[in-house]
C-alpha cells in the first residue's frame, strides 16, 4: 500500500484536488487556431501552385471566415488571462524558449495577413464595391500584385500556427500526457483536416469538393497513424506516461476519445467520404460537421486529460 | 551562490507551523498556501512506515516555469531563487501547467504566486519564515557552494532524495531520509 495525503495546507483553487487552471478557453482556441491554420494553408498552397481557377473556395471564399475565427480564438485566449489588462506584455519580449511567446507572435503575424488576404478578395462578395478610402484601394492593389510572396509568408506562418497548438502542450514536461513530440504533428494534421472539411462544406463546385474529400481522407489516415503512434509511444515509456495513457485505455476518457474522436470524428466521416467518392449520395455537411466536431472534442479531451496526468513521487 | 533547503523527514512531526508562518509572513490570501505538508504512508501492517514532508516550490536549477513564461515574469534571482515579477505576469497559466510539483497558484489579484524562499528576508540576512519557526528544527537553509554550511554538510553525511528527479528539473529542496 502506498497512500499519500495532503496533511495540511494545500487546497489551492484550480490546483487541488485536480489541476484545472485551463478551462474551455484554451481548447477552444487550439481548435480555432488549427482550423484557421488549415484554411490558410490550403489557400496559400494552391495560390503558390497556381490552381486558383480550379479551387476558388480554397483560395478565396473560405478565407473570408478566417479573420472571424482568429478573432474569436484570440478573444478566448484573452479571457483565459488572469491579468487581462497586461496582455500587451506578451509583445514587449520575444522568448524563444516559450511556446506561448511563439504563439503570441505568430498570431500577431497571421491575423493581419489573413485580414488583408481576404479583404483583397472583397469584390468577390460585393462585385461593384468601392473602398472609398484611398489607402485601402492601394493596399488592395499591392496585395493582388504581391499575392505569391504573401502566399509564401502565409504557408510558413500557418504551418507554425498549426504545429504550435500542439507544441504549446507538448513543451510541458510536467504533464506526461502532453509531453510527447508527436503532439505537434498530430495537432497540425488535425487542423489541416478541419480546414479541408470547411472548404469542402463551403464549396459549390463538384470537382473541388471531391478533391478536398480525397485530401481529407489522406489526412484522416495520417491522423489515425499518429494516434496509434502516440499510444505506442506512451505504452513503451515510463510509469508516468503509461499511467497517463490509461486515462484513455479504460479510464474516464476512454469513451469520449475512442467513441467521440476516433469513431465519430475520424472513421465515420472517412467512410462517408469513401461512399461519396464511389458515387453514393451523401450530404456534404455531414462528414464535414463530424470532422469539425471530432477536432473540437479532441482538443477539449487532450487539455482536460493532460491536466489530470502527472508525475508520481 | 546556490541557495538550498534541506528538510529532515525523520524529525518532522507534521505540525504545519511552516504553513501558517508562511501564510502570515507573505500575506497569502485565505484559502491559498505556498507550502503544505504531505503524509506518505507505505507498506502493510506490521511493516509500515510514514514519511512527513513539508513541500513548496523547489527553486529548480532547470526550471520549466521560467522556460515557459512568455513575458519573462518568472525569472531566476541571485542564488537560484525562482521568483515572479507581479507586474509582468499576465496570468496565462503556462507556468502552472509546467510545474511538476504544482507549487504555483493563481493569486486572486491576477498574477501567479508561489514560494520565494522568503527572498525579502534573505536580503535582510534572515532565514525563510518556515525555517525560522520550525519547532523541531527539521528544516535547514543555506548555500550549497559554501562547504562549511550546514546544508552542505548534511547532504554529505546523510541519505537524501529530491522529488521527481526524473523530470530533470534539478530541485533545490532536499529531503533527508
Amino acid at each position: 500500500m502506498n497512500e499519500e495525503i495532503i496533511l495540511s495546507g494545500r487546497m489551492n483553487p484550480k490546483i487541488d484536488p485536480t489541476l484545472g487552471i485551463w478551462g474551455w478557453e484554451i481548447p477552444l482556441y487550439l481548435f480555432l487556431g488549427g482550423l484557421a491554420a488549415g484554411i490558410l494553408f490550403f489557400a496559400a498552397l494552391y495560390t503558390i501552385l497556381g490552381r486558383e481557377k480550379e479551387l476558388p473556395t480554397a483560395v478565396r471564399k473560405a478565407t473570408f471566415i478566417v479573420p472571424a475565427i482568429l478573432v474569436i480564438g484570440l478573444f478566448a485566449l484573452f479571457l483565459d488571462l488572469k491579468n487581462k489588462l497586461y496582455f500587451w506584455q506578451l509583445y514587449t519580449t520575444i522568448r524563444l524558449e516559450s511556446p506561448m511567446s511563439w504563439g503570441a507572435w505568430v498570431l500577431m503575424l497571421v491575423t493581419p495577413l489573413s485580414i488583408v488576404w481576404s479583404v483583397a478578395y472583397w469584390r468577390d462578395l460585393v462585385p461593384n464595391w468601392k473602398f472609398k478610402v484611398e489607402w485601402l484601394e492601394f493596399v488592395e492593389k499591392q496585395v493582388n500584385k504581391y499575392r505569391k510572396p504573401l502566399a509564401w509568408m502565409m504557408i510558413v506562418s500557418s504551418v507554425i500556427l498549426g504545429i504550435y497548438t500542439g507544441i504549446l502542450l507538448s513543451a510541458f514536461n510536467a504533464r506526461p500526457l502532453w509531453n510527447t513530440s508527436i503532439l505537434g504533428p498530430l495537432f497540425l494534421v488535425s487542423g489541416l483536416s478541419t480546414g479541408a472539411a470547411v472548404i469542402m462544406w463551403m464549396s459549390k463546385n463538384h470537382l473541388e469538393r471531391t478533391w478536398f474529400s480525397k485530401i481529407d481522407l489522406i489526412l484522416i489516415g495520417i491522423e489515425i497513424f499518429f494516434i496509434i503512434h502516440l499510444f505506442m509511444g506512451f505504452l513503451a515509456s515510463n510509469a508516468a506516461q503509461i499511467e497517463a495513457a490509461q486515462l484513455f485505455l479504460g479510464g474516464v476518457y476512454t469513451l469520449p476519445f475512442w467513441g467521440g474522436v476516433v469513431v465519430l470524428g475520424l472513421l465515420v466521416p472517412a467512410i462517408l467520404e469513401i461512399l461519396e467518392l464511389r458515387g453514393k449520395k451523401v450530404p456534404v455537411a455531414l462528414p464535414a460537421f463530424l470532422i469539425l466536431l471530432g477536432g473540437m472534442i479532441f482538443r477539449f479531451i487532450m487539455v482536460d486529460a493532460g491536466q489530470l496526468s502527472k508525475y508520481l513521487y | 551562490m546556490r541557495y538550498a533547503m534541506v528538510i529532515d523527514t525523520k524529525k518532522c512531526v507534521g505540525c504545519s507551523d511552516c504553513v501558517v508562518a508562511c501564510q502570515n509572513e507573505n500575506r497569502v490570501p485565505i484559502g491559498y498556501c505556498r507550502d503544505w505538508v504531505i503524509e506518505n504512508a507505505k507498506g502493510t501492517f506490521p511493516n509500515v512506515s510514514i514519511e512527513l514532508r513539508s513541500e513548496r516550490c523547489n527553486h529548480c536549477e532547470n526550471s520549466p516555469c521560467v522556460r515557459c513564461c512568455p513575458t519573462g515574469a518568472s525569472h531566476y534571482e541571485e542564488g537560484g531563487v525562482v521568483k515572479v515579477t507581479r507586474h509582468e505576469c499576465i496570468g496565462c497559466g503556462a507556468c502552472v501547467q509546467s510545474c511538476p510539483y504544482d507549487a504555483r497558484y493563481s493569486h486572486p489579484d491576477g498574477f501567479v504566486d508561489k514560494c520565494t524562499f522568503c527572498h525579502h528576508r534573505l536580503q535582510e540576512g534572515k532565514l525563510p519564515s518556515c525555517v525560522s519557526v520550525c519547532p523541531t528544527e527539521c528544516m535547514y537553509f543555506g548555500d550549497l557552494d559554501d562547504k562549511e554550511s550546514k546544508v552542505y554538510q548534511l547532504l554529505q553525511n546523510r541519505d537524501w532524495k529530491v522529488l521527481a528527479p526524473e523530470v530533470g528539473t534539478k530541485p533545490h529542496v532536499y529531503y533527508l531520509i
